[in-house]
């Protein structure tokens, strides 16, 4: 995997491996937060962001610590305190010294820490041995595909607001099934690069 | 043997260390020192900043109604923030409407204190406190109704005004794994501060099967209180009417024992609505209000009665004898206590008698 550039590592987490159509991973705060644009952007940028700095955090981790010691079984022990820890810390540092940030973004950072997507580009970055430039690449694509999914469908759900739904599909019904629409489409880029 | 010790050590050095950080964040960036808190412009607190309103208000013994214990889930914790507040955060909004919005209403659990703050908040909330209290009297009243007398701790007292209730904390207990708080109306007089009587029916629910299974003379609860808009208002001129179902008649007993207790000389009449006889309770404390306040009568009525009965009484339920007692309802006063149903109809006959809207005060449960 040495070989592969890092801009198409990025590009390719944005479209090809698109955590939420490929993967369907990251889909609890997609489908419950995904009611309005900007917030919708807001989550984004977060995850984008905590999920970058983890996966730098966690790679040097691995790397100077796991690694030598031949615990690379604690990584999942190991990457998930990291998260947690961090996030906590991210939120009482920006809570403290950049308030309007705090109000636009930092509200979402609690619900970050259980976003499936931040411990996944860290598991997936060791488990594909990427290099330190890839690994950052990648956690940072694997963050604006995930943006880019969650605005695409608060989008789509304005749009769909004021139509009338079939009694049961109300709600996260109908969001899989434009979830499910959406990966479809997505799956037409999947010819262009391939990461794995 | 070496890669347990080395896996112990490094799990156990590393959550250490983050601990130790998160621990030092904790003191420096998430202190924000003392804070001054103002509450209707007359009351000072210095409160610990860093903390949310709510929990801050709860420390200063100020009890701000919430069900949920601060994770934004029931939007009862409402205050007014006149100052220090910050913007309305996105977990705020979907329990405020446009006027609230506009009224400076939060959420209380939501808003952190990080600068000095003014808050509004109802006075009546400054009396609401929370009280240890032991088990005195737990006395079947019918098959379903307990009466429960708490007494308070030697000493202590709880000023409420008649028709108001408490809350009751239910502990976990074999087949509930949660705590809850049920409100139920106080039944004693506001003479007597150092207890309160209440009346519980068996509904099958958390609290009612904690009362009726669980509880035991002796024990310790807590409860907290007083609550409510629903209590009687002095206005001696008017003939009162009261009307209780069931346990409704816990809140309109308080109000005749003060009305006994203060010797009001006021018209009222007393429509107690049950199913049987078996259903009817207090009867012999009722009928002693006729005596202490002149101008009282009782009106018991029984919905499913039957010949074995032997009931001489009114049949029917209250509405019944509401639409044939009752002329005219202008210049008098009507305190309803029962299910929404009940009350429903209830409020519907009293409107086409001429009753006004602010002549009817009643509590739903």
């Amino acid at each position: 995997m040495m070989d592969i550039n890092p801009t198409t590592i990025f590009l390719a987490a944005i479209f090809t491996n698109n955590m939420i159509f490929s993967y369907f991973l990251g889909m609890c705060s997609f489908i419950s937060v995904s009611n309005e644009i900007p917030t919708s952007l807001g989550l984004g940028q977060a995850v984008t962001f905590v999920t970058t700095a983890t996966a730098i955090i966690n790679y040097i981790i691995y790397k100077y610590v796991l690694l030598p010691l031949h615990l690379e079984y604690l990584r999942f022990v190991v990457f998930i305190i990291t998260i947690a820890a961090f996030v906590q810390l991210i939120e009482m540092v920006v809570e403290r010294y950049f308030p309007s940030l705090y109000y636009s973004l930092g509200i979402f950072l609690p619900l970050i820490t259980v976003n499936c997507i931040v411990f996944a580009v860290s598991l997936f970055m060791v488990i594909r041995n990427y290099t330190f430039l890839q690994s950052v690449a990648y956690a940072a694509g694997s963050g604006l595909g995930w943006t880019l999914a969650i605005v695409a469908m608060a989008g789509a759900k304005q749009r769909i607001k004021n139509n009338k739904l079939p009694k049961g599909l109300e709600g996260p019904g109908i969001t899989l099934i434009i979830t499910g629409l959406m990966a479809l489409a997505f799956v037409g880029f999947s010819g262009i690069v391939q990461i794995q | 043997m070496h890669m347990i010790l080395l896996t112990t050590a490094i799990v156990t050095s590393f959550t250490g260390l983050l601990a130790v950080l998160l621990t030092l964040a904790d003191r420096t960036i998430a202190n924000y020192g003392e804070k001054k808190l103002v509450i209707n412009d007359d009351k000072e607190y210095i409160v610990k900043g860093g903390s949310s309103l709510l929990s801050a208000l709860i420390g200063e013994k100020i009890f701000i109604p919430s069900a949920c214990g601060g994770k934004g889930t029931c939007g009862y914790c409402k205050v007014k923030v006149l100052e220090g507040g910050g913007p309305v955060l996105p977990t705020e909004l979907p329990w405020l409407s446009k006027e609230e919005l506009d009224g400076n209403i939060r959420l209380s659990c939501q808003v952190k204190i990080k600068e000095d703050m003014k808050i509004y908040i109802p006075e009546e909330l400054f009396n609401v406190r929370e009280y240890e209290a032991t088990v005195e009297i737990l006395e079947d009243m019918t098959p379903e109704i307990k009466k429960v007398r708490l007494r308070l701790n030697e000493g202590e007292e709880i000023n409420f005004k008649p028709g108001q209730y408490i809350q009751l904390k239910v502990p976990a207990y074999e087949g509930n794994d949660e705590e809850v708080f049920r409100a139920y109306s106080i039944a004693s007089s506001p003479e007597e501060k150092n207890f309160i009587d209440l009346y519980i029916g068996y509904t099958g629910g958390i609290a009612t099967t904690y009362v009726h299974k669980f509880l035991k003379k002796g024990d310790r609860v807590y409860i907290n209180g007083p609550y409510g808009d629903f209590y009687y208002h002095d206005n001696r001129d008017k003939e009162m009417v009261l009307v209780a179902v069931g346990t409704g008649i816990a809140p309109i007993l308080s109000i005749l024992r003060y009305m006994a207790d203060n010797r009001i000389d006021r018209k009222a009449t007393f429509y107690f609505g049950a199913k049987t006889p078996n259903d009817l309770f207090e009867l012999e404390l009722i009928h002693s209000f006729e005596e202490s306040i002149p101008g009282f009568k009782f009106i018991p009525t029984l919905s499913r009665v039957k010949e074995e009965h032997n009931w001489t009484g009114e049949r029917g339920r209250v509405n019944v004898q509401l639409e044939k007692y009752i002329d005219n309802g202008e210049g008098k006063e009507a305190y309803l206590c029962g299910s929404p149903a009940m009350i429903d109809t209830v409020v519907e006959i009293l409107k086409k008698k001429g009753f006004t809207d602010d002549a009817i005060f009643y509590d739903r449960f």
